[in-house]
């Protein structure tokens, strides 16, 4: 009975400490990262050919996605907003959701499966397979040469992702709204206009998607980095990258849509 | 794949999402209208304000002449201080009138601007003399039943 309780006490004790000590990890690879930066920023070559495998290949996936998240929203805001006599206002509606919220965040969710997964895998293999060790022994610094390009890539290739789906979300909705339900094209681009503000709703949300991207290409690089070099421990890598990309992005979500929107009109 | 093809596909993309970028700034949002910072502020002092609001537009005759730079009360004369930022291309006279409007019925309250007859032209700083509160629903509903219940005892007479 006493020794159970222990267990018990020292398993809950296990859990946090486990996590704290991950915590601490992570944070001492960002700082090794932060350090190598500098060594990647002067090679961008590197980081280009990683913004190919994982910002340009993305491309396909986010427009698609925006543009059927831009008409739905069209669809559901015409819905309710008819009732209202007010549908003119559907531009406003579908572009500030968009720019100030689904674009961040739907891209960067769309990223850390798409993208994101892949690079832990990636980095979990070449960890597997002892390349990073073998680049080690050929005095090649693996952060500076595997890690911090496809990092970097990550930040890199975001806020562009960002745009293009708020972009294609914003022509999905003028199709449904304007084309087929027949709201009066001036009207919608003239109220979206009107309340869509650049500094306040367009450049917050580019600033959110950097951060995004900075989160995201941090646990993907972390996961695959110190992921278990079998064949289980890169499955359970890149579980967890999508698992706690998706948690972080949204969580970040909140605490940056409470600092920049709260306290606006 | 060789570097070049790297090379374009990148650029390719970059342009793309620039191009994104443009038009969430010049369709979407509107950057021809963000140019706060230009143009002179005046002041006008209103009663009741309503529901004003900062970065409320500022029109004349209909047409968007400035917005509403910032909102406070006077703690003196316990009037709503409205400081109205008028685009630079645009002149009134001394004598202009402000009131506070609403489109629609339900719509976004305005400052409207109507301009007199005075051969002096409003410059920065200056506060204009007449203005017209915002139209309250509430003290229009109670003045309307009070009429009411003055008339109703005279017809019963």
């Amino acid at each position: 009975m006493r020794a159970s309780f222990v267990q018990l006490i020292s398993a809950l004790g296990h859990f946090f400490t486990s996590r704290i000590d991950r915590l601490g990890l992570a944070a001492r690879f960002a700082g090794a990262l932060l350090v190598s930066l500098s060594i990647a920023l002067g090679r961008l070559p590197l980081m280009f050919r990683e913004v190919y495998f994982s910002g340009v290949r993305s491309l396909s996936i986010v427009a698609v996605s925006g543009l059927f998240v831009g008409m739905v929203l069209a669809v559901q805001g015409y819905e309710v907003l008819q009732r209202y006599g007010s549908a003119e206002s559907l531009g406003v509606i579908v572009a500030l959701s968009l720019v100030r919220e689904l674009g961040p965040v739907v891209t960067a969710l769309l990223f850390a499966g798409r993208a994101s997964s892949a690079v832990t895998a990636e980095i979990g293999l070449m960890r597997a397979t002892e390349q990073l060790a073998a680049m080690d022994m050929m005095a090649v610094d693996p952060m500076s040469r595997v890690v911090a390009p496809r990092f970097l890539a990550a930040i890199f290739s975001m806020p562009f992702l960002a745009a293009i789906f708020s972009t294609a979300g914003v022509i999905g909705a003028w199709i449904i709204g304007v084309k087929l339900i027949g709201i009066d094209d001036g009207a919608f681009w003239s109220q979206m206009q009107a309340n869509v503000d650049v500094r306040i709703d367009v450049l917050n949300g580019l600033l959110k998607s950097i951060v995004f991207g900075t989160a995201v290409g941090l646990i993907s690089v972390f996961e695959g980095y110190f992921a278990a070099p079998t064949a289980e421990g890169i499955a359970t890598a890149t579980t967890r990258t999508v698992v706690i990309s998706s948690l972080s992005v949204l969580l970040l979500d909140l605490l940056l849509t409470v600092m920049m929107f709260r306290g606006l009109s | 794949m060789n570097r070049s093809r790297f090379d374009f596909a990148v650029g390719l993309f970059v342009a793309i999402g620039l191009l994104a970028m443009a038009f969430m700034a010049l369709k979407v949002g509107n950057l021809a209208g963000f140019d706060s910072g230009t143009g002179y502020v005046i002041e006008a002092r209103f009663d009741n304000i309503g529901g004003l609001k900062v970065r409320a537009p500022v029109k004349s005759a209909g047409v968007v002449v400035g917005r509403v730079e910032s909102i406070g009360l006077d703690a003196e004369t316990y009037e709503a201080r409205v400081l109205l930022r008028v685009y630079p291309n645009y002149r009134f006279s001394k004598d202009t009138i402000a009131s506070i409007l609403t489109s629609g019925l339900l719509g976004e309250q305005y400052v409207g601007l109507e301009s007199g007859g005075d051969p002096v032209y409003l410059a920065a700083g200056d506060r204009l003399g007449k203005t017209q509160s915002a139209m309250i629903l509430e003290k229009l509903i109670s003045q309307f039943l009070f009429s009411k219940a003055a008339e109703t005892p005279a017809k019963a007479q």
